[in-house]
This record gives C-alpha cells, sequence and structure tokens, in this order.
C-alpha cells in the first residue's frame, strides 16, 4: 500500500491524542485550571490535527460532511461520528475542569469511551480488509489500541502505567510483524486463485495491461523501501517502547520524559510507515506483483 | 445507502469467454469511448502524449503465460472489469452512501456527486475494479452501461454494454445471471464458469469461462523425409545471378 503521508500523521497523531484524552477523561491525572488546559490543548491539537490531515488525502474534502451518514455498514462513517462525540462531551468536560475547576466525572468516563471507540474504529476501518491479509487479524485493533493507551499514559505523566502498557504495546507490535508476515499466505488468495487458470499449470503474468503506471499500481503496488523493512522495525521497537521504558525508568526529570515522549511518537510513525508499506494487496496478483 | 440488498430482482452481469478472447483490446478501448463521452465524469488521461501516459480505464486486459506440466505454453488473454458482487465490500465500506447496489438488477454504481474520493472502497476491492480519476476526483467503475442497457433511443441491437457491442470475437457476453434459463446462465453451466478469487466471499456475478482443453499437435508424417526434397538451387537467369554474384 501507498504509505501517503497524510493518512500515517492521521492515525499516529489522533491515536495520541485520543489516548491522553481516555486518561484525561478519567482523570489521570486529575488536574484542573491552566495545567488542565495545558493537557487538553496538547491532546486536542494531536486528535483534531489527526482528523484533519486525514482530510487531505480525501478528493473532495468539502463533502466530508456527507461522510456520517452510513454508521451502520461503514467502519469509516462510526470513526467519524466516535471521533465528534468524543471530542465535544470532552470539550464540555474540559471547559469544566480548567474555567470551574470541576471534574464532572460521569462525561469524562463517556469522553473517554468514545475516545477508545475512535481508535477501535480507525483500526477497524484497516482490519475489516479482507483484500489486504496483514491487516485482515484481530491483532491490528489489539495494535492501534494499546499502543494509543501507552502513548496516552506516557503524555498523562502516568509513569508505572505507562511503563507496563509501553511494554504490552511492544509486544503486541512485534506479534504484529511476526504474524503479519504470513498472513498473506494463509489467506489462500494467488495467482492461481485470481485467474482461475491454475488448474492449467503454472500461472505467469505475460503482459500488463498498459505500457505505463495506473492508480491500482501507485496506491496498492509500494514496493519502495520493504528493503529496508527489518532495520526500520528494530529502529520502531527501540523508539516506541524500549528507550521511553528506560527513559521512565530512570529517576524522574521533565527533560527525560520529554525525550520519552518525541522517542515514542518517532517510533510510532516509523511502525505506522511499515504498517503501509508493508501491506500487499491482493490486486498486486493480476500484475503478477504483491 | 451502504448496506447491501438482500436480494437482488435481476443479476445482470459479464460472462467473459477466455478461449474466445484474442486479446485486442478493443473492448478497452470501446468502455473508455463510450463511458468518457457519457453517463458521469470523464475518464480522464495524465500526459497522454509524453513519457508517463497513465489514465483511467473500467476495463483492463491482462495477459497471462500459463505453462502446464507437459507440453506448451499457453498464453491467455484476460479481460477485468467490475464483476458486480453480491457481496460487494466495496459498497459496505463507503462511508457517504455514494457506492450502492442496486435492487432491480444488481448493478454496483457510484453516485459521484456523494463521492467524497477517500478511495477505501478501492482498497475494498480484490479485483482492482475501481480507479480514482486523478482528474475528478471521484472513484470510477464499471456501470454495465447501464445508460446504454434501458436506452430506448438505442437500436435494440445496442442494447448491451459498450464492452460486449464491440467484442470481434464474441468473447463477451450480457445478460441475467439470476434467471437459471438465461443465455448467459446456460452458457455458464455448460462450459463450467467460475468465480474469481471465491475465497474472498464476494460472490462475483460475473463469470470466466476457462479455456477449453487444447488440441493435440498432429502426429508428423513418417514419410515426409523420403519426399524428394523442394528445389534449393536457383536455376535460369536467378542461378547465373547467383553464381555471377558468388565469383565477385
Amino acid at each position: 500500500m501507498h504509505p501517503a503521508p497524510s493518512v500515517i500523521v492521521f492515525t499516529t497523531f489522533s491515536g495520541l491524542g485520543f489516548g491522553l484524552l481516555i486518561w484525561l477523561g478519567l482523570g489521570f491525572p486529575s488536574v484542573t485550571g491552566w495545567t488542565a488546559f495545558a493537557f487538553m490543548l496538547i491532546a486536542y491539537l494531536m486528535a483534531v490535527g489527526g482528523l484533519i490531515a486525514s482530510t487531505f488525502h480525501l478528493g473532495h474534502p468539502e463533502r466530508a460532511l456527507k461522510a456520517f451518514k452510513q454508521w451502520r455498514s461503514s467502519w469509516l462513517s462510526r470513526e467519524g461520528i466516535c471521533a465528534v462525540v468524543a471530542l465535544v462531551v470532552m470539550a464540555i468536560y474540559g471547559a469544566g475542569l480548567v474555567f470551574f475547576g470541576e471534574q464532572w466525572l460521569l462525561l469524562g468516563v463517556i469522553g473517554a469511551i468514545f475516545s477508545l471507540l475512535t481508535v477501535y474504529t480507525t483500526s477497524m476501518i484497516y482490519t475489516q480488509l479482507r483484500t489486504i491479509p496483514r491487516w485482515n487479524q484481530p491483532l491490528t485493533p489489539a495494535n492501534f489500541i494499546s499502543l494509543s493507551l501507552a502513548g496516552g499514559a506516557l503524555m498523562a505523566g502516568q509513569v508505572t502505567a505507562a511503563i507496563i502498557l509501553l511494554l504490552i504495546a511492544g509486544a503486541i507490535q512485534l506479534a504484529t510483524w511476526v504474524i503479519g508476515d504470513n498472513r498473506f499466505a494463509q489467506s489462500g488468495t494467488d495467482m492461481a486463485s485470481a485467474t482461475q487458470l491454475g488448474n492449467i499449470g503454472s500461472v505467469r503474468a505475460f503482459e500488463p495491461p498498459h505500457t505505463g503506471t495506473n492508480y491500482l499500481l501507485r496506491e496498492f503496488v509500494h514496493v519502495v523501501g520493504r528493503k529496508h523493512a527489518q532495520k526500520l522495525r528494530i529502529i520502531s521497537i527501540v523508539l516506541m517502547a524500549a528507550l521511553p521504558v528506560i527513559l521512565l525508568l530512570l529517576p524522574f526529570n521533565h527533560l527525560l520524559a520529554l525525550v520519552a515522549v518525541l522517542a515514542h511518537i518517532a517510533g510510532v510513525l516509523v511502525a505506522r510507515w511499515l504498517f503501509f508499506a508493508q501491506a500487499e494487496h491482493v490486486v498486486g496478483l493480476y500484475y503478477g506483483q504483491r | 445507502m451502504t448496506t447491501l440488498p438482500q436480494s437482488t430482482e435481476k443479476k445482470l452481469g459479464l460472462v467473459i469467454d477466455l478461449d474466445t478472447c484474442v486479446g485486442c483490446h478493443a473492448c478497452v478501448i470501446s468502455c473508455k469511448g463510450w463511458n468518457t463521452e457519457n453517463y458521469g465524469a470523464p475518464l480522464s488521461d495524465q500526459d497522454a502524449y509524453g513519457a508517463n501516459p497513465s489514465g483511467t480505464f473500467l476495463n483492463r486486459v491482462h495477459s497471462y503465460e500459463v505453462q502446464p506440466e507437459q507440453g506448451e505454453a499457453q498464453l491467455i488473454h484476460f479481460p477485468k472489469s467490475c464483476l458486480h458482487c453480491e457481496d460487494a465490500p466495496c459498497v459496505t465500506v463507503c462511508p457517504t452512501g455514494a457506492s450502492y447496489k442496486r435492487v432491480e438488477d444488481g448493478i454496483v454504481l457510484v453516485n459521484e456527486s456523494d463521492c467524497i474520493g477517500c478511495g477505501l472502497c478501492a482498497w475494498a476491492c480484490p479485483y482492482g475494479a475501481r480507479e480514482m480519476d486523478a482528474e475528478e476526483k471521484v472513484m470510477k467503475k464499471c456501470t454495465l452501461c447501464v445508460d446504454r442497457i434501458y436506452n430506448e433511443n438505442l437500436p435494440e441491437v445496442d442494447r448491451v454494454p459498450s464492452c460486449v457491442r464491440t467484442c470481434p470475437a464474441g468473447a463477451r457476453h450480457f445478460g441475467d445471471l439470476g434467471d437459471p434459463d438465461s443465455d448467459v446462465s446456460i452458457l455458464v453451466a455448460e462450459r463450467g464458469g467460475v468465480d474469481l478469487m471465491p475465497e474472498q466471499g464476494t460472490k462475483p456475478v460475473n463469470k470466466y469461462l476457462p479455456p477449453r482443453p487444447k488440441d493435440a499437435l498432429p502426429e508428423f508424417d513418417v514419410l515426409a523425409p523420403f519426399l524428394e526434397p523442394v528445389i534449393e538451387e536457383p536455376k535460369g537467369f536467378l542461378g547465373w545471378l547467383d553464381k555471377a554474384l558468388e565469383k565477385i
């Protein structure tokens, strides 16, 4: 899959932003006034910034409001609705914290639930696609949710929770990669099933339908950059989980915490880049590629 | 609505004969022509006369070489367009309801004025049947020439999809695959028509007729080596010319 920067930025930062909103909604840390404002600002910049970035890959962003209609069948539509509900509820909850010094816990819990649902629905947009076997597995939502909760805990300053959740998220990330590597072969889709010519003999793509490239090849058959996948996985897991955990185990220091957050974000960005770049769409088989 | 209908009154679709297709790409061109000039946004090209031409097509012809365990390899031309699946994953993922499957005939269409160009339907399609138009930024797909098949302004013979009307080899057939007595259903039953990627669970309406077994090559004539050889040396003027040129 083509790793579009808009989608990588969207999934990374909205995941982190909604992760922080989950913790804030549940009252961790229990802050009010300007401190609460600072936390809320960071969470909203990330969550809303990510959502805005996601509209950059739309052909017609001016029609984006229509995307709230089809929640009965579409995970993308459900995600939009959950995101708006979460942001509105948390804005009211945040106003209570910042301006009235009051923690309306019920609103916070509702906001946290919808923030979690937003991350889950985002992951389901990818998980539902049988055409991309690497994504079409239960570890995809586990991967998105664990990273969101871990990143949120890290930014919310919940040191103990962050250490545990970062280790869990790192383990799930590794499992997602290892299991994901075999998903295409397990899916049973190959050139023989794509062309239904396998009972005659072995099928080879002889000639593509066109001399140049096309939308399908640009969007789905992105092979550039898979070469360094193993190195990037190591870089990603070190930055995402190992380094932040080590920094959190050291005596607490705001600068070290900031480095831990930045390392985590960089690690997740690399993981998301790999998430798209390594994903193989079955349509590539018609072109004899993956 | 992007939820799929429980059932459709008809299942209009194509039957593509891989035994007959000669790979001429006439269906590709006629499809592009009809669908650029008629219903919906035109199918644009980018850098059409430059170094990197690219464009939107609703129908493309692949060619595959199939090597049996024994004997010669076969070249098989393979036209591919939307299969108008009964369980179309492209429809249910659409957030706006722009993609839909018609209850009356099962055709999968895109309402272009509702399409936000998110591309998710193309991600969900295993067949590569949907292409985002780089100019109009909306999703384009085969309409089964919905503006031809019911068009009473056209002579009756033309009320079939453009690709079917054009095919010089008769490799493409159009009809109701939901009716077991229709010509296309009988053809599929007789020739053992198949679904592409059945494991994807899309239940495609379009069927592909597999290539029939090739005739075996005839036994070489055992007496041929004993026949008088065909004259190899030129005679007359050419013979003289040959010798004269040889001497120079």
